[in-house]
This record gives C-alpha cells, sequence and structure tokens, in this order.
C-alpha cells in the first residue's frame, strides 16, 4: 500500500477511496438490509436489543483500512551522521498508522456508525465524523475539532448510542503529522449496550484550541488539564485550565515529543553512561 | 519558554526613581480581599496536607471551612508524579512494565496487565497467550485485590482512629506479599505480567503456600466483618457519609467500589472479560447506600469472592504443571530465563551456558531481542481491566517502532478523586477523611 502524504490532501483521497469501496460491500446482516451510503436512514427494525457476549467480539477481517503516514523514520539505530558503520544509517521509512476503513465495519461498528451518521445529518453536521478507522477490533471515529461538542452530546444521549460514561481523555503528540500535530483521543464507553469506542480530534500545534467536553461529560475536567499541562492543548470553555500535574510555574509541557526527557549522565568506573534520551538506540 | 522580568508571575517590576522594583506582595490581592468584603471575617481556609496522616498519601486538601463544616473542597495534586509515561516512550516495550508496574504500588499487577493487554492486543498475540500465563495473571491480580483492599480497609480504619483494624489488615496484608515473593521474587514493583505471557513459572511448593493462605484467609476474613460491620463506632462514622449516587459517579467517572455500592454491579471482569475471567465463578457485589459503609462492605465481600477466584485458580495452576508460561512466538517470547542461583536470582545458568558455549545465533538472537526488542504494529488500543479501584485503561499507541509512541494510563485513583468536592462539601471536616479513605485514591496512580 502506498502511504498518502501526511496532510489534508492525502486525507481527502482516503475518503475518496472509502466512499468509492462503500457501494461494493456486503451487507453485514443478510435479510435486514444495510444503507448502501452514509447518508441514508438506517433500519430501524435492525437495532440489536440483547447484548450478549459475541456482541463484544466484532470481526473486522472484512474492513479494508488504507493506512495514512505520519513521519518518517531514519536509520535504524538513532544515530546521525558518523558513529553508525552499520549500513542501516540511510534507511529511510514511513511511519503508517491505520487510516480510514471501509465498510462494513463489522458487527455493531456500522449500526453505531449508521445511527451516528443519521442524527449528525439530521443537525447539518454531515461533515462532522472526517473517517472511521476500525483496526485490531476497536473502532475509532475522527471527528473535526470543532464539532466535537455536538458529536460527542449525540453519542452520549442519543438512545441508541448512549455512551454515557467517558473512560479517559488523553493527548498524543506527532511532530510529524503536518497540521494535525496534536491529537486528542476520548475513550467512550456505553454501559447501557456494553460497547466502547474511540473519539479522536486533531488540532495544529501552531493553535492547540479543542473545545471542553466538561458540560456534558464532567470527568473530563482533570484529564483536560492533564492534557493541557502535558502537551499544552487548550481546551476552549473549560471551567478552570490549570496545571494539575507540574508545578504551576513550570515552563513547557513536558510530554510534548520535542520536550527532552532529561537526566545526567551517570559515570561509573570511568565509564559514562548518557541519559536515555541521549543514548544510541533503536528506533 | 522564556521568561523575562518583566512576565514574572509573582513579582511585577516597576520603575521607580531608585531603580527599577520588583513588588512581589502581590499583584491584584488586594482588590481580591476588597471583593470579600466583611465575609472575609467568616470564611476561613485550611491547607491540610500534603503530607499529613489523614489524607491517604501525599494528596493536599484546601478546604473552605464555616466552623467545622466544608463548604468547598478541593484537591492538589501531583506531589508524587514521576513522569513515568514519558518515561516509558524511552524504552522498549517490554522495559515499560518495569516502569508502570510502579505507578498505583498497591495494585501493581493491575497496572502490568492493562498495558500488556493493550501491546499484545497491538501486537496480535491476544488469542496466542498460553493458558498457564493467563491463570496465573488472573491469580496474581486476585491475590493482588485482596492485598490492596486489605490496605483500603486498613488505612481507612487507621484514619478514623480504629488502629486495630489497621494492624489486621497489615498483618494479612503482608501474607499475600510473601505469597507474591514467592511467585514473582518482589514483594511489590514486580514486572512479571510480560507482553507474550509472564516472566517465571510457578516455582516448586508455590501451590502449597497458597492453598494454606486461602486456608487461613478463610479463617481470617470473617473476622473483619466481626470486628467492624455492627461495630457502633464504626458505623456511626461511616454510614451516610461521602454520599455519591449513580448518577454522580457516571457523570463523575467514578468506577469500582463507589460505583458497585450505588447498587450498579458494574464489573469489567463480567463486562468485559480478559485474561479468561468468564470462566471462572464468582460474584459482583453491591451495596445499596451509596455511602462509606456501603463501599467498605463492598471492599469486604469483593475479597471473598478474590479468594473464590485464588481457589480456582489454585486448582487449575496443579493440573497445568510444567505448561509454558510464555508465547509460542520466538521473536517475541523473552529469550532467558530467570533462575536462583548462589548469589540470587539472576539469568539461568543454563541459558548463559547454551548462549555463551553452544549457539551463536542463540546468542545473536538473545542479544537483538535484548537490546533492540520486538516491533509493534502501528496503531493504538485500549484494553481496561478491573483493578481493586475502578477502571485502570492503558491507551497504548505504537508508531511501529521498538519502543511505546505514547501510553496514557487511566488510573481509577486519578479520576475517582474528582469525587472529593461532591462527596465532602456540606458535611464535618472529620468526615472528609472518611470520604477520602472510601474513594482509597493511591497518589503513585493518581500522579504518576
Amino acid at each position: 500500500m502506498t502511504p498518502n502524504e501526511p496532510n489534508a490532501g492525502g486525507r481527502a483521497s482516503d475518503r475518496g477511496k472509502e466512499s468509492g469501496k462503500a457501494a461494493q460491500t456486503t451487507p453485514s446482516e443478510p435479510g435486514k438490509g444495510r444503507p448502501d451510503s452514509e447518508d441514508e436512514t438506517p433500519d430501524a427494525g435492525k437495532q440489536q436489543e440483547s447484548h450478549t457476549r459475541e456482541d463484544l467480539v466484532v470481526s473486522t477481517d472484512t474492513t479494508k483500512t488504507f493506512d495514512r503516514a505520519v513521519g518518517t523514520r531514519q536509520g535504524m539505530f538513532g544515530v546521525a551522521g558518523t558513529g553508525d558503520v552499520s549500513g542501516f544509517g540511510g534507511l529511510s521509512a514511513p511511519v503508517v498508522v491505520p487510516g480510514a476503513s471501509s465498510r462494513p465495519y463489522g458487527g455493531w461498528f456500522d449500526e453505531t456508525a449508521d445511527v451516528l451518521t443519521e442524527r449528525l445529518a439530521a443537525d447539518g453536521l454531515e461533515q462532522a465524523v472526517e473517517s472511521v478507522v476500525v483496526d485490531k477490533g476497536e473502532i475509532t471515529f475522527h471527528v473535526r475539532r470543532e464539532d466535537v461538542t455536538a458529536v460527542m452530546s449525540v453519542l452520549r444521549n442519543d438512545e441508541k448510542l448512549r455512551f454515557e460514561f467517558l473512560s479517559s481523555v488523553s493527548g498524543v503528540n506527532y511532530p510529524a503529522d503536518q497540521g494535525r500535530e496534536m491529537h486528542v483521543v476520548y475513550q467512550l464507553l456505553s454501559m447501557s449496550y456494553n460497547r466502547r469506542i474511540r473519539v479522536e480530534v486533531t488540532a495544529p500545534e501552531a493553535d492547540p484550541h479543542v473545545p471542553t467536553v466538561v458540560p456534558l461529560y464532567p470527568t473530563a475536567d482533570w484529564q483536560e488539564r492533564e492534557a493541557w499541562d502535558m502537551f499544552g492543548i487548550i481546551f476552549d470553555g473549560h471551567p478552570s485550565l490549570t496545571r494539575i500535574l507540574m508545578p504551576d510555574d513550570w515552563p513547557g509541557h513536558p510530554q510534548r515529543k520535542d520536550y527532552p526527557l532529561g537526566g545526567i549522565p551517570v559515570e561509573y568506573k570511568g565509564a559514562t553512561v548518557p541519559p536515555p534520551d541521549q543514548r544510541r538506540s533503536y528506533n | 519558554m522564556a521568561t523575562n522580568n518583566n512576565e514574572d508571575f509573582y513579582a511585577s517590576p516597576s520603575e521607580t526613581s531608585q531603580g527599577r522594583v520588583f513588588n512581589v506582595s502581590g499583584q491584584d490581592w488586594e482588590s481580591i480581599t476588597d471583593d470579600l468584603g466583611d465575609s472575609i471575617q467568616e470564611r476561613i481556609v485550611v491547607n491540610m496536607g500534603p503530607q499529613h496522616p489523614s489524607t491517604h498519601g501525599v494528596l493536599r486538601l484546601i478546604l473552605e471551612l464555616e466552623g467545622e463544616t466544608v463548604t468547598e473542597a478541593r484537591c492538589g495534586i501531583g506531589y508524587l508524579h514521576t513522569g513515568i509515561e514519558k518515561n516509558m516512550e524511552y524504552r522498549s516495550w517490554v522495559q515499560g512494565v518495569t516502569f508502570c508496574t510502579r505507578m498505583d504500588y498497591l495494585s501493581p499487577f493491575f497496572n502490568e496487565a492493562t498495558y500488556v493487554l493493550g501491546t499484545e492486543r497491538l501486537l496480535g498475540i491476544e488469542d496466542d497467550i498460553p493458558e498457564k500465563a493467563q491463570v496465573m495473571r488472573v491469580l496474581l491480580m486476585e491475590l493482588n485485590r485482596i492485598s490492596s483492599h486489605l490496605v483500603a480497609v486498613a488505612t481507612g480504619g487507621m484514619e478514623i482512629g480504629a488502629l486495630t483494624v489497621m494492624t489486621m489488615g497489615f498483618r494479612e496484608r503482608e501474607l499475600v506479599l510473601d505469597l507474591f515473593e514467592t511467585i514473582t521474587g518482589l514483594r511489590m514493583n514486580h514486572a512479571f505480567i510480560r507482553p507474550g505471557g509472564v516472566a517465571q513459572d510457578l516455582p516448586a511448593g508455590a501451590l502449597d503456600d497458597i492453598r494454606a493462605f486461602i486456608a487461613l484467609m478463610k479463617k481470617r476474613l470473617p473476622e473483619y466483618a466481626d470486628m467492624c460491620n455492627a461495630n457502633p463506632i464504626f458505623r456511626g462514622r461511616l454510614v451516610d457519609v461521602g454520599h455519591l449516587d449513580l448518577a454522580g459517579c457516571l457523570a463523575l467517572g467514578i468506577t469500582g467500589p463507589p460505583l458497585r455500592a450505588t447498587g450498579y454491579g458494574w464489573d469489567l471482569r463480567k463486562s468485559e472479560p480478559y485474561s479468561g475471567y468468564e470462566t471462572y465463578d464468582f460474584d459482583v457485589q453491591t451495596w445499596d447506600t451509596a455511602d462509606a459503609y456501603g463501599r467498605f462492605r463492598v471492599r469486604l465481600n469483593e475479597m471473598q469472592e478474590s479468594l473464590r477466584i485464588v481457589e480456582q485458580a489454585a486448582d487449575r495452576l496443579a493440573n497445568l504443571e510444567g505448561a509454558p508460561v510464555m508465547v509460542a512466538d520466538k521473536k517475541i517470547a523473552w529469550p532467558s530465563q530467570l533462575a536462583i542461583g548462589s548469589d540470587g536470582m539472576g539469568n539461568s545458568l543454563d541459558h548463559i551456558r547454551h548462549i555463551m558455549g553452544e549457539s551463536m545465533e542463540s546468542l545473536i538472537h538473545h542479544f537483538k531481542l535484548v537490546t533492540e526488542g520486538f516491533r509493534v504494529p502501528a496503531g493504538q488500543a485500549y484494553v481496561p481491566v478491573e483493578s481493586p479501584r475502578g477502571e485502570m485503561g492503558a491507551h497504548v499507541v505504537s508508531d511501529g517502532g521498538t519502543r511505546p509512541f505514547r501510553v496514557h494510563f487511566r488510573d481509577p485513583s486519578f479520576v475517582n478523586l474528582q469525587g472529593t468536592s461532591v462527596m465532602a462539601e456540606g458535611g464535618m471536616i472529620s468526615d472528609i477523611v472518611v470520604a477520602i479513605a472510601s474513594i482509597d485514591p493511591v497518589m503513585g496512580g493518581v500522579d504518576r
């Protein structure tokens, strides 16, 4: 597979492929009918009422994913210039993360995606979900950051979705994912249906603003403060976005990739061991 | 970030005829006190902790009081922040276990388990973990649940002055730690659950020790119930204190015993079974009072259930003697085995002999896997487990390299501690100690 350029154009071509593939897939539940396009209203009779262990295990074998490059891996030993005599120093490989998936996603994933799409379309937010990634039995909705509150409130309130519990909010920094350096990842849980989904929003490093979800999920309060503290992501509308783990006057945001790990060289019997982030290591 | 003199938070400069003067008396403090008016006379703000024997660790509480009634309570955390998540990004996937086991130091196996389960999902080897490794994980996690709940009950008792409960709790916990030492070599910080299985096989005689422990605990656990359940002083301190109902728990993301004490039997071991929990016979324990007393009873009953699971796991292990404890894939499985030598535990001499004297290829394999480690396919996973304190989850992100790209731990102590204000405000200052003890936060997990 050819990784796309890590920019908006790359994502656009992903979406094109996705919609191209969607038309030729087969219904996941024969006899019950499945909408061919995302805009169509799903059949109400398709909703599952019982929730057994089998519902949880989603086979994603039929799902095709289109991978997306978020950076480049240089060499093999983390050494630049001289010092690397292995011959691997010239290696250059793209760092590829799983990209948008095509229908069918498998199991209840399709049902959840259908309901979400339908509800968002009713609110005029068809474009809110940029892509859906199904990977390793987990589903991730990549959402436009300006629509995260709207999408989350649909996910929480709709009786067919009922993701009433926000498990976790975490920041991830992809320094080479241009224009999308800062990611915020929400792990949602529906206790009513015993389902888990993930919502991911991105923001450029130059403008690291994401709307807060604290009014919807009060549990996000401290977790968003931690993401601000560690990544410098600004959650607009948060009641008191202050540092939580680091001291109040700490400069910088320690879990960004460009923030050094720190540490001092340790000398032992004449030899010196450099700090972990300066050691020669595989990458 | 560059900070120059003009941007100092705490000492704004002003130019005078005597030169530049830094005003450290504090910014807009006077306008704040003016706004408060006369009410400031009756308003007392007390800082409790972080070094305080009743705040359950290095937790700082900022309490606004009216007499002895708490009108506002806020938590200050971060005193035990050690940057474990950041550190893990600079070590191999296997070394990561050594870091995350140190977060919530009362339930190390759960930290390891959620990280390892996430890593295994990314590796796509979830179905290849040997049965014996699964059973050993369950055994260790349930023993750990007993030891963690014992500390919760013990320190909770100590904080309200019930010192006998504390000595009893730590007495039994020591027995569990002895078992850990037998099985893993360490009392705490085990780094025993590894991607692909567990670090070591069960040592000879460990099953007998476990059986003896089960027999003893069947006598000892009822002692806690006899001591506390109907004790009028104990009930007087705990009943109706730290009330938080189901809606409050869901909104604040609170899981574990506080959630189950509202009567909702949410337990990930039942709802999303991992490591084969669906094959064990146990019941989810609930209580219906949504207060500190209910949480205490839930913990007490959960210890009984954990003992049931330990018993079943021990029976299974008896039939699994000699079975593998590490995944068969040699590209992932740790190459060396540990053994007890004359100078303590170290690499097995048989293994050293093999790689140093018999097989060059084995030496290369050992070297590559230990120094470089294995690569984990790019992607992200979140596999939560039911820790003694609630949903413990690791959001594991890989970029396809030999080191984690990012690991975020959703620690239940951190999230549950957000309930402090709701549980404490409007109550007595002495009840805030009980309310926090009933959440049972472990600051190592809160601050990570």
